[in-house]
């Protein structure tokens, strides 16, 4: 645990040696938000292309070998998302279909089911970018796909004291559990934003020691030269490019035929 | 708050990317030399804060989830400049790992919760320093006030983005006020969160608070 703040994202890396794991990060960083911007433009009254776009998801997963279950445990975190989603065929207009005796709108079940479709659909692709690609990585491909500088630097200090802020939050709840503190409802909310005033001061505290042993061994702001790499080359960019090539003709075509 | 993709039509969308990528070149245009040694490890810091606190940790009742959305916080800890920076780092990453908010709707969102704070929350913290006494209290109420009606504010201006182009099938009428509703609600634990945040950097580290800079000028010359 204690190593966590100099090695983060590692929990989602999975080791092993092939062409995706090889690939230059900023190819690979491209094709994927390009695959989910693609993706997302999907009209949200078809669902075939869905399947097109899971088939090649598949085959980079296993091109990857990255386990299907260990992708598919990723989508977890959607599951807050998606009770506010589900009530969206009560809530729309139009026309209606009976279900079990309730009106839903044909409208909000599209919407919906599109709605959830695409973030599932984010989660796997950057859960195969994030298991073939070290983070430091990834930040390095943003910068070199010429992301400013001060994005890059605040999003790689950000996925530093996660790590930091989930320890330290680990450390307020149980020292709070131990005086016996439950704050659960309303009115016992000063108590939950005491702790994340305490929470702030000392996490940054903590990973001000962490900027300051980086500063002191040369951090300047960006990343080392040794870390970021060479420019990719042209058939680099082709393969990669490729991928997206094929989720923009289906939804292109999830258009025409809608 | 964050915008699903498929929740508003493809011209709003493009229109809060464009206002989204304009508003931010010029944060990052006008961060220049204003920056200071250690916004940047901050600023990540703040950036952290906010994903952390995306897990409701503060539920309001049954069903539905409070969570921070930091943008008032951030410009009152970081300026006008940077703050946006930071929530739009946050906005990035939550539509690409984590599945909240839709990527198509990034601009939107951007234009919502981290472009509005700057232009509603500083101005209206800058303000609120002048009329009130130069204290800590007075810093930390002009900062929970200035949230709660940004957060406001981000809740009416998502309602008109809606009624101009909303695509779910809802009525504008009932997005408008389950929004302001529920939001208003998540404003006031916004204006708690963010004034006891600012409470908590005022007593123990002043200098990290930009807005808070006033009060320990004198002391330094």
């Amino acid at each position: 645990m204690s190593g966590a703040a100099h090695n983060p994202g590692a929990d989602l890396l999975i080791p092993a040696d092939t062409p995706l794991h090889r690939a230059a990060p900023q190819c690979k960083v491209a094709a994927t938000a390009l695959c989910v911007l693609f993706v997302a433009c999907t009209p949200k009254q078809v669902f075939w292309p869905y399947l097109g776009y899971a088939a090649v998801l598949a085959l980079a997963a296993a091109i990857a070998q990255v386990p299907a279950t260990t992708l598919l445990r990723r989508l977890v975190v959607e599951i807050p998302f998606v009770f506010f989603v589900v009530l969206l065929p009560l809530l729309a207009t139009g026309p209606t279909v009976e279900l079990l005796g309730v009106h839903l709108s044909v409208d909000g079940l599209e919407s919906a089911a599109s709605i959830v479709l695409k973030a599932s659909f984010g989660l796997l692709a950057t859960g195969v970018l994030a298991a073939t690609t070290p983070l430091a990585e990834i930040i390095t491909g943003l910068e070199r796909l010429r992301v400013p500088r001060v994005f890059t630097a605040v999003a790689s200090f950000m996925v530093r004291y996660v790590e930091v802020l989930n320890t330290e939050l680990a450390r307020l709840r149980t020292a709070r559990a131990c005086r016996g503190g439950d704050p659960r409802w309303l009115w016992q909310a000063r108590d939950t934003a005491a702790c994340v005033g305490a929470l702030f001061v000392r996490a940054f505290e903590r990973g001000e020691r962490v900027y300051l042993a980086m500063a002191s061994r040369g951090y300047n702001g960006a990343l080392p030269t040794v870390l970021t790499g060479s420019a990719a080359g042209a058939r680099a960019w082709t393969v990669a490019l490729a991928v997206p090539l094929v989720y923009g003709a289906l939804a292109l075509t999830g258009w025409v035929t809608r | 708050m964050h915008i699903p993709d498929g929740f508003v039509n493809a011209p709003v969308s493009v229109a809060g990317a464009v206002v989204a990528v304009g508003g931010l070149a010029v944060c990052s245009g006008r961060l220049g030399s204003s920056i200071r040694d250690r916004d940047i490890p901050l600023a990540g810091l703040a950036a952290a804060f906010f994903l952390v606190l995306e897990a409701p940790i503060f539920p309001i009742g049954v069903g539905t989830g409070g969570h921070l959305l930091g943008g008032t916080l951030a410009v009152a800890l970081l300026g006008p400049w940077l703050g946006p920076v930071v929530i739009s780092v946050v906005l990035v990453v939550q539509a690409l790992f984590a599945g909240d908010g839709g990527v198509t709707a990034l601009g939107v969102n951007a234009v919502n919760l981290a472009l509005l704070p700057a232009l509603i929350g500083y101005p209206l913290i800058l303000g609120l320093r002048k009329l009130l006494p130069r204290t800590k209290a007075a810093v930390v109420a002009g900062c929970a006030v200035s949230a709660v009606i940004a957060v406001i504010a981000a809740s009416v201006l998502y309602s008109l983005e809606y009624a101009v182009g909303g695509a779910a099938g809802v009525p504008a009428a009932t997005v408008a006020i389950s929004t302001i509703g529920t939001y208003s609600i998540i404003a006031l634990f916004e204006g708690l969160v963010t004034g006891l945040v600012v409470a908590a950097l005022l007593r123990l580290r002043p200098d990290l608070v930009r807005v808070g800079r006033h009060l320990t000028a004198k002391a330094q010359t």
